[in-house]
């Protein structure tokens, strides 16, 4: 069958009322044929605009020229010279808005599905058994990195490619930061996917301490002035999850998302065979409207939930990728726009029986340039529901900041830090990811431990053995 | 994986474990605790620190059985390995960190009920070792619940009360009740740290503050991952949202809702139960810890 050039070839999904009872992944993937089909799609631009797109820089029309012609390895190779974790980012990159949005191919018909490229080589690569290599010399050198998350993973893997002693150090029992606690299994496998990129990273010399919280376990200052380490990169994520206030708040039976997804993603919650309970509300509201709102509501729908996202702005304005909100919809999550909660309502012994909520409508643009929502007065009225998931962001986590002298934190309470090197106001101390940004994407994490892996080269470069 | 180099029962119901956290060891302080899962597919549960070895690497936790995990880890022998101990989680104890000749000046009154002996001992062996004056009293159901004896006669001297609530061995009754008596023989006291199941704690501390004495507890609500990330422990401490895992687990007793607390700890009663009876056919959920009463 000829291949229509304006369209995707489209990628095989469960169906959605299969994939709303389970666990398993959503996306199935392309398949040889399937990817080489689409990767002839790519026209091949002499100035691709795709590649100043991606906040890494991918070789993208390389690495598909490659796939078309069925070179597979020398496409993840390709790859691996820009972005440390593939088989992650061709799963959850907001590729709509970054490399696709550009696609010249996107202009009269439907952009080039680069993702799904990605994903597909990186999974053959995998599945191939193909390791990343070392070739530099032993430096000598050691460098801490304080979480394992994707910025601190890339950072690592980096620094170890160029030949320095790496460790890193994560508070949690397990590698992988939000990919492993927050990020569900049914949109990035752990098993198959996180902890083998994972192993990647170890493979190449990284040594990876778990159950090291730093700032308690130890500190920073400790690591530079007692453990002999020569620099410090901290990739320690968002942080503390923001509540909004509201009466009727500490009522059981309300999470934040952290605290939901947390038990189901890195707990296993939701298998048999492990100990951590949940929750499996019956009928759940969800407040917010981005990823991990989408996350927790799908989450806590395959829980057999009937499952309600509230959200105070209309469609347009949903910060959450526009297919994960398709994938929601598919599924048979309920979208009740343009309302906000202000009270949690609680029955006797204390868990939630409903959220009294208020309409809202779009007033001026604010400071984001989007709509600015505002209260219908008089139009409040009640949601019954036995669950509430709290999905609002994160304010930064001041434990590392305290811990560590003159390490400068700005208004917002982030770690200040060069965009360029992700230097910060002390000496050997770098960081970069959410813990700079708050909370923003796994590309973008990805891309601050990169430049902060030369920041520190340059700087360790410069001081004498 | 930390290897336990010690495990014993200290009564039917709790359970002592010494594990080799070098790290941990190091760096503790009285009033902070760990984050203990036994095995791949455990939860994640709040211990405090029960005593610590630095030149050993060791910490010492007390366990009591009250479900499922509380039974997996006290399962645990000596040579065992945990699969991981994370810590120190929490704010040290109030005093660790004030100027040593102020702390010095005042008197410390202790209470620990029942489980919450093994959390107060770290704290009167400090002031001990620091010079800092106070009494210890310890109430537990009767003389076959009772623990750490030895050591807080050590520590505590003549300034180890010990009461039963079934009058089985020493005084007879409730903490509460001895804390009256120290009060009314005209013993001055400038704070009171209480830890024990969270009735006590609220009783423990309606009586100190009823005497003027600055009080402290111990709060130990539901907690995930204890660093901050998912806010499982939030409490209203004077009327603010608190995570008892970076902002606690103490606080000033005047300004906890010790009733809302109480009831967000009931979340996972119901199916934790059923775990447990599935893991173990029997009867040994005493509810002695005050969580379920
Ligand atoms: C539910 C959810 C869904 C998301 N979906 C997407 C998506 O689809 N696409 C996308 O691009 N982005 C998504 N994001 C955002 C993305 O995951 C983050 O931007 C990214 O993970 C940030 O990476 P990081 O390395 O900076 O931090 P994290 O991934 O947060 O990792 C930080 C790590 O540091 C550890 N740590 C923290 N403090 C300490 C300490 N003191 N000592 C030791 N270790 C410490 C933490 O335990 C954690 O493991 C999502 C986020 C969430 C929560
Ligand atoms: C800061 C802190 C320090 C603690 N120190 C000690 C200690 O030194 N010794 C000790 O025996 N216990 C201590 N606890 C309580 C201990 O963590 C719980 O008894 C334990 O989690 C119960 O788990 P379970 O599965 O055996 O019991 P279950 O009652 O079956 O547990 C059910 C669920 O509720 C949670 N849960 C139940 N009760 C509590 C509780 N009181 N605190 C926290 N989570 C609870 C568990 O995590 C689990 O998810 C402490 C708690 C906190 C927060
Ligand atoms: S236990 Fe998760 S924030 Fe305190």
């Amino acid at each position: 069958m000829a291949i229509d050039m304006m369209k995707k070839v489209p990628v095989r999904e469960q169906d959605p009322k299969v994939r709303a009872t389970n666990f398993e992944e959503v996306c199935l993937g392309y398949d040889v044929k399937e990817a080489q089909d689409e990767a002839s799609r790519c026209l091949n631009c002499k100035n691709p605009k795709c590649v100043e797109g991606c906040p890494v820089s991918i070789d993208i029309p390389g690495f598909i020229q490659e796939v078309k012609n069925a070179r597979f390895e020398k496409a993840a190779e390709i790859i691996s010279r820009s972005s440390a974790l593939p088989a992650v980012c061709g799963r959850v990159c907001p590729q709509e808005s970054q490399c696709e949005g550009k696609c010249i191919r996107g202009i009269k018909g439907e952009s080039v599905s680069i993702g799904k490229l990605e994903r597909f080589v990186a999974d053959w690569a995998r599945e191939s058994g193909i390791k990343p290599k070392v070739d530099a010399p032993k430096k000598n050198k050691k460098v801490a990195v304080i979480g394992s998350g994707p910025s601190g993973l890339t950072c690592a893997g980096d620094l170890a490619k160029m030949g320095y002693d790496v460790t890193v150090f994560e508070a949690l029992h397990k590698a992988g930061g939000v990919l492993v606690y927050g990020i569900p299994e049914f949109r990035l496998p752990k098993d198959k996917v996180v902890e083998p990129e994972v192993d990647n990273v170890r493979a190449l010399g990284v040594k990876i301490e778990t159950d090291v919280v730093i700032g308690k376990s130890t500190t920073i200052d400790a690591l530079l002035e007692e453990e002999g380490f020569d620099a410090v990169y901290v990739g320690s994520g968002a942080g503390l999850p923001k509540f909004m206030g509201i009466p009727g708040e500490q009522a059981l039976g309300v999470y934040s998302a952290n605290e939901f997804l947390t038990r189901n993603n890195l707990m296993k919650a939701y298998r048999d065979d492990y100990d951590t309970p949940i929750a499996r509300g019956k009928k759940v509201v969800v407040v917010g409207g981005g990823n991990v709102a989408m996350d927790a509501a799908r989450t806590a729908l395959r829980l057999g939930g009937e499952v309600h996202v509230v959200y105070r702005r209309s469609e347009q304005e949903l910060p959450a990728r526009v297919e994960e909100v398709h994938h929601a919809k598919e599924e048979g999550i309920i979208f009740d726009l343009l309302q906000n909660p202000v009270e949690i309502l609680e029955n006797e012994d204390g868990w939630v029986r409903g959220i009294r909520v208020i309409k809202m409508e779009l007033g001026e643009p604010d400071e984001s340039g989007r709509r600015r929502p505002v209260e219908i007065p008089g139009s409040e009225y009640e949601i019954e529901c036995d669950t509430v998931i709290m999905s609002l962001g994160t304010s930064p986590n001041p434990l590392i900041p305290s811990t560590t002298k003159g390490l400068d934190t700005n208004r917002r309470k982030c770690i200040v830090a060069d965009e360029a090197t992700g230097s910060t106001s002390k000496a050997g101390v770098y960081a970069g990811g959410d813990a700079v940004t708050g909370a923003a994407t796994v590309i973008l994490a990805m891309g601050a431990g990169r430049a902060a892996a030369k920041g520190i080269d340059e700087y360790l470069s410069g001081k004498s053995e | 994986m930390f290897r336990i180099v010690k495990s014993e029962m200290l009564c039917e119901n709790i359970s002592q474990i010494v594990v080799e956290a070098p790290r941990i060891a190091h760096t503790c302080e009285p009033g902070q605790f760990v984050i203990v899962r036994a095995d791949e597919t455990a939860e994640r549960i709040p211990l405090t620190i029960s005593d610590y070895d630095r030149e050993a690497g060791t910490v010492t936790i007390t366990i009591q059985i009250i479900g499922l995990s509380s039974m997996k880890i006290a399962k645990f022998q000596t040579g065992d390995f945990l699969a991981d101990v994370t810590g120190p989680l929490g704010q040290p104890s109030e005093f660790v960190n004030e100027d040593i000749e102020e702390v010095r000046k005042r008197n410390y009154l202790f209470v620990g009920g029942g489980l919450g002996t093994a959390p107060v001992y770290p704290q009167v062996k400090w002031c001990k070792e620091h010079g800092v004056p106070f009494d210890v009293v310890i109430g537990t159901k009767s003389k076959s619940t009772l623990i750490m004896e030895k050591e807080f006669t050590e520590v505590g001297g003549e300034h180890y009360f010990l009461t039963t609530d079934d009058g089985s061995y020493k005084h007879k009754g409730m903490v509460t009740s001895v804390m009256e008596e120290l009060i009314a023989e005209g013993r001055h006291y400038d704070v009171c740290v209480a830890i024990g199941p969270m009735i006590m704690m609220k009783f423990a501390a309606k009586t100190a503050l009823a005497a003027g004495i600055h009080t402290i507890v111990s709060m130990n609500p539901i907690m995930v991952d204890g660093t901050g990330m998912c806010g499982a422990c939030r409490l209203m401490v004077g009327g603010e949202v608190k995570f008892a895992c970076v902002d606690g687990p103490e606080f000033d007793a005047s300004l906890v809702d010790f009733d809302g607390a109480m009831k967000r700890m009931s979340l996972y009663k119901t199916e934790e139960g059923r775990a447990y009876l599935a893991a173990k056919e029997g009867d040994t959920h005493k509810g002695n810890c005050g969580n379920c009463d």
